[in-house]
Parts: structure tokens; C-alpha cells; sequence
């Protein structure tokens, strides 16, 4: 590393660690080699697509673009989120609806509150937190209810049995799905700065901020994901029992 | 005395189920059944496993949708009734009932809280509800207590018939509720069925592969092969002198599984009679 850059002589020495993991893959045979070596030129090639991308739209400063950079990344997590519970119909609108719910309202709180101002710079890699966070709840959450309402599915016809509607007799399911999707947002959140120091505030540390306004920034990263995971989680939970079960309330069999 | 103005109790006619899935995918699983039972009556679907006698009561209060034929209750096509509704008077008790988590009282006492008829929360109220429930089934007030996951077959059974009752039901619908338990245990919930049937005004629909327990419970009933009634009548006399190849070959034991389709072309045996009584399985 050359002073505060990183240039693209980094990049490669630190290729370095990449071929470690090759070898171990290599010598244990883990087969791994292959994956490792396309992951790690996607996401070299990926982000620096997207870092000239966002250059662009940095320079330009213009609302549009902004909007359709955000709705860009929408659209990728909610594809991304609705391949893992592809079996339940309609699955792509729930993410839409869930991530772009979840996104909307957190961001536009933290505009509105003046937390984060309006610029490019701000909303865009903020948006993308947001936005990849709740992905991964908002896909845990329906993939866990998927699955329950098939192991659980003798507790959920016992259920409406006894004249349970769907929404109550999947209660028990719901309920579980999403206190376990949120563990490692609320983990993380109870653990910070003792187990690890997290991205946002590593990377304005590295760039020279002052530690204690990188700590600021990551508390309000925390704070804004908590909301925003939390809501992704919970509309998942509006929207799941439609569609578990037909109009005439019966469980539906999913192939998972 | 099921006339217009007097209907059964419930009637089924010519319901009919298609698999949705699985080997099956397309075959009618129940095709074109039809019996009625009177109010405070007792009728029994006798059939080897497999034979779609679940799927039937299942159809009846509507887990799954029957893709042909009616349900009346009381003469009243049952889909035009909130399906929450037909599943509060028509209860069913599966073959191995799932019980839900927490206690006992709060089993017994799910129905109520959906209808806000009890506190929510495990209480002295609530257990002066659950306690008489589990009395009418054959178990004491301290079960009240119990975590549901720790009971027994037969006590499970016990329970999901006091959760069903707690609903107070017009007509009780039972999967083979003796099936999964040991003979004794078997032997007391038929006894706890038999003085419920006395006692109220129930109406039962009981299902059975043991023709032995289809004797003991109802006079009435029907056999069911492969989704299709065989015989039906008085269980006695259709048991001890069947007028079908298929009814003899249950009785005798020679009948299980889906083998009606071979069987259907083999026709039995000479001396296949009513003295050769072999044991159900």
C-alpha cells in the first residue's frame, strides 16, 4: 500500500492470498480451486465495473440517476432473495415488495431526518446496505418459513382443524422464522467494537477519518439496519401466508 | 327419518379426489363416494391402508378440496359456509395428532382462545376450563400442566380428542386414532369413543383398517378400496356375509394395501370363505 491509495500493484499482491487458498484447496483436495479462482475475479471485475459506474453517477449528481442505480440494486437482491423460495408462487413480487418497503422507509427517514444528506455520495452506498442486508434477512425469513410449513405441516392442518385462520395457524412458524433471521443483525449489534469493527467504520478509518466519527457513522449503520432488516422481516411475514396457503385455507405442498 | 325436512346429519355425495402429486399424480384417490349418518350416529369407513379413507375425511372438512361431488351438513352444501366454520362443527382427530407447543390446558384450549372464549395466558380461569375437558377424556386435572411434547401415544390421542371437544363440535371425524398405540391403550380410547357416543349427541365418523374395531364401534359403515366403495350397509351383516369379492377378501385379511387394482382381476381362490379368518395386519 502506497500512502492513503490503493492502486491496482495492491490489488495484485494481494493475490498473494488468494493463491494460499488455492494451495490448501489443492493439497486437502477440497475441489474448492475452480470456485475460488472465478469468485474472486467476479467480484475484482464486478466492483470495478460498478466503481466506475458509481464514479459516473458521483459526478453527475443527478436525482434520476441516483433513483435508478437504487432501483437497479432493488431489482438484483429481490431476484437474488426470491430464487431461494422459488417454490412459493409469486415469490419476486414478495422481495420487491419487502425490500423496496423496507428500503424506501429507512432511507427516506434518514433523508427526511437530515441524517444522511440527499447527495450521490451519501444515498447510493448507503442505499446499497440497506438494501443487501435486508436481502439476506428478508431470504431467510421466507426460506425458513417455507421449510417449517413443511416439517411443521401436522401442527399447521392440526391447526386449521380446529377452525385455526391461516395467518393464526402459522403463527408458531412465523414467529420463529424471523426471531431467527434477525439473530445476526441483533448479534452483531450487541457484539460491536468487542468481536469485530464493522465495515463502514473500518473503511472510513482506513481512509483517514477521525476513529470517533467513524464510530458515529457505524452507530447510525446499525441503528438504520435494525430498522431496516426488521421491516423487510416483518412484511415478508404480511405476505407469506397468502400465499402458504389457497382462498379455501389449506396448506399448500411445497416441493423444497 | 332423513327425509327433505329432516336431512342427515352430515352427507357426502359422490365426493371425489384427484392426486395432485407424487406416483399417484392424476389418479382419483377418492372417487365418487356417498354415505350419510344421522345426527347422534356412528359410521364407520372401514378399508386396508392406503385406500384414500383419510383423504376423505380430510375432503369432508375441506384440507383439501374435493374436485368433484358435495358435503352437506345439516342439508347444507358446506362450501357455503366460512370454511373456519365448517372446521369449528366438524372436527377431525388425526391418525397421530400433532400436538402444539406449551402445555396441556393450552392444547386442549386452542379452539376456545381463536374464538376468544379464554384467557390467553395458562391460568386458574383457563385451567378451570381445561380440567373437565380432560375428565371427559380419561385424564386427570395435574395433565392440565403438562408439556404436550412429553405425552405418550395414547395420552396425545386423549388430548387431541379433548382439543377437538373444546371446540364443541356437531360431528367428530376420527382417523384411525388407535392405530399408532398399543393394544391396551387402544382398547381404552375405543371404550372412551363408545361412552362419548353414548353420552352425547355427537355424531361420529369413524375410520378403521381393523375390521374387528369397525365391529365393536358402528353398526353402519362402508369398505373402501382404492378411493372406491365397495360394499356398504350394516357393518355385521356386510362383514360376515359379503355380497362382494373384494369385502371377502378383507375380512379374511387377504386385502392390504393398493393391491385392489390385481386383485380386482384375480379373483380369490376357492375356500376363500367367511370361516377362513385370518388376522389384520
Amino acid at each position: 500500500m502506497s500512502g492513503d491509495q490503493f492502486t491496482y500493484v495492491d490489488v495484485a499482491a494481494a493475490l498473494v492470498l488468494v493463491a494460499l487458498a488455492l494451495v490448501l484447496s489443492w493439497r486437502q483436495r477440497l475441489d474448492l480451486e475452480r470456485d475460488l479462482l472465478v469468485a474472486s475475479v467476479r467480484a475484482f471485475v464486478q466492483l470495478t465495473a460498478i466503481g466506475f459506474v458509481i464514479a459516473l453517477i458521483l459526478d453527475a449528481d443527478r436525482g434520476l440517476w441516483v433513483l435508478l442505480m437504487l432501483a437497479a440494486m432493488l431489482t438484483f437482491a429481490a431476484f437474488t432473495a426470491a430464487r431461494n423460495v422459488r417454490v412459493v408462487p409469486g415469490a419476486l413480487w414478495l422481495m420487491v415488495v419487502a425490500l423496496g418497503l423496507a428500503s424506501a422507509t429507512t432511507l427516506g427517514v434518514m433523508v427526511v431526518l437530515g441524517i444522511i444528506p440527499t447527495g450521490a455520495r451519501y444515498v447510493i452506498p448507503v442505499g446499497g446496505m440497506i438494501i443487501g442486508n435486508t436481502m439476506n434477512v428478508a431470504s431467510v425469513t421466507a426460506l425458513r418459513i417455507v421449510q417449517d410449513a413443511g416439517a411443521q405441516r401436522g401442527r399447521i392442518e392440526a391447526a386449521l382443524a380446529l377452525g385455526a385462520e391461516p395467518r393464526a395457524a402459522a403463527h408458531g412458524i412465523i414467529r420463529r422464522a424471523v426471531r431467527l433471521a434477525m439473530v445476526p443483525v441483533i448479534d452483531s449489534t450487541k457484539t460491536m467494537g468487542i468481536v469485530f469493527l464493522p465495515g463502514a467504520m473500518t473503511g472510513m478509518i482506513l481512509a483517514g477519518a477521525p476513529p470517533l466519527e467513524a464510530v458515529r457513522l457505524q452507530v447510525v449503520v446499525m441503528f438504520m439496519l435494525i430498522a431496516a432488516t426488521g421491516l423487510a422481516a416483518t412484511t415478508v411475514t404480511w405476505l407469506m401466508p397468502s400465499r402458504l396457503f389457497t382462498p379455501h385455507q389449506q396448506l399448500r405442498r411445497f416441493d423444497t | 327419518m332423513t327425509d327433505d325436512a329432516h336431512p342427515p346429519k352430515l352427507a357426502v355425495h359422490e365426493l371425489g379426489v384427484v392426486a395432485r402429486r407424487g406416483a399417484e399424480e392424476g389418479q382419483r384417490i377418492v372417487d365418487a363416494v356417498s354415505f350419510f349418518v344421522i345426527q347422534g350416529g356412528v359410521f364407520t369407513v372401514v378399508g386396508p391402508s392406503g385406500s384414500g379413507k383419510s383423504t376423505l375425511l380430510r375432503a369432508v372438512v375441506r384440507l383439501i378440496e374435493p374436485d368433484a361431488g358435495r358435503v352437506l351438513l345439516d342439508g347444507r352444501d358446506v362450501t357455503a359456509l366460512p370454511v373456519a366454520e365448517l372446521r369449528r362443527r366438524v372436527g377431525l382427530v388425526f391418525q397421530r395428532p400433532a400436538m402444539f407447543e406449551g402445555t396441556v390446558a393450552d392444547n386442549v384450549l386452542y379452539g376456545p382462545r381463536l374464538r376468544r372464549e379464554c384467557p390467553e395466558r395458562d391460568g386458574p380461569e383457563a385451567r378451570d376450563l381445561a380440567v373437565p375437558l380432560l375428565e371427559r377424556v380419561g385424564l386427570p386435572a395435574d395433565f392440565a400442566g403438562k408439556p404436550a411434547d412429553e405425552l405418550s401415544g395414547g395420552e396425545a390421542q386423549r388430548v387431541a380428542l379433548a382439543r377437538a371437544l373444546a371446540n364443541r363440535p356437531e360431528v367428530l371425524l376420527l382417523d384411525e386414532p388407535t392405530s399408532s398405540l398399543d393394544p391396551t391403550a387402544s382398547r381404552r380410547i375405543e371404550e372412551l369413543l363408545a361412552a362419548l357416543a353414548e353420552s352425547t349427541d355427537l355424531t361420529f365418523v369413524f375410520v378403521t383398517h381393523d375390521l374387528h374395531q369397525a365391529r365393536r364401534i358402528g353398526d353402519h359403515g362402508l369398505l373402501l378400496v382404492e378411493g372406491r366403495v365397495v360394499e356398504q350397509g350394516r357393518l355385521p351383516g356386510m362383514l360376515d356375509d359379503p355380497a362382494h369379492d373384494l369385502t371377502r377378501l378383507f375380512a379374511t385379511g387377504r386385502l392390504s394395501g393398493r393391491t385392489g387394482e390385481s386383485l380386482r382381476d384375480e379373483r380369490p381362490a376357492a375356500g376363500a370363505g367367511p370361516d377362513d379368518t385370518g388376522t389384520l395386519p
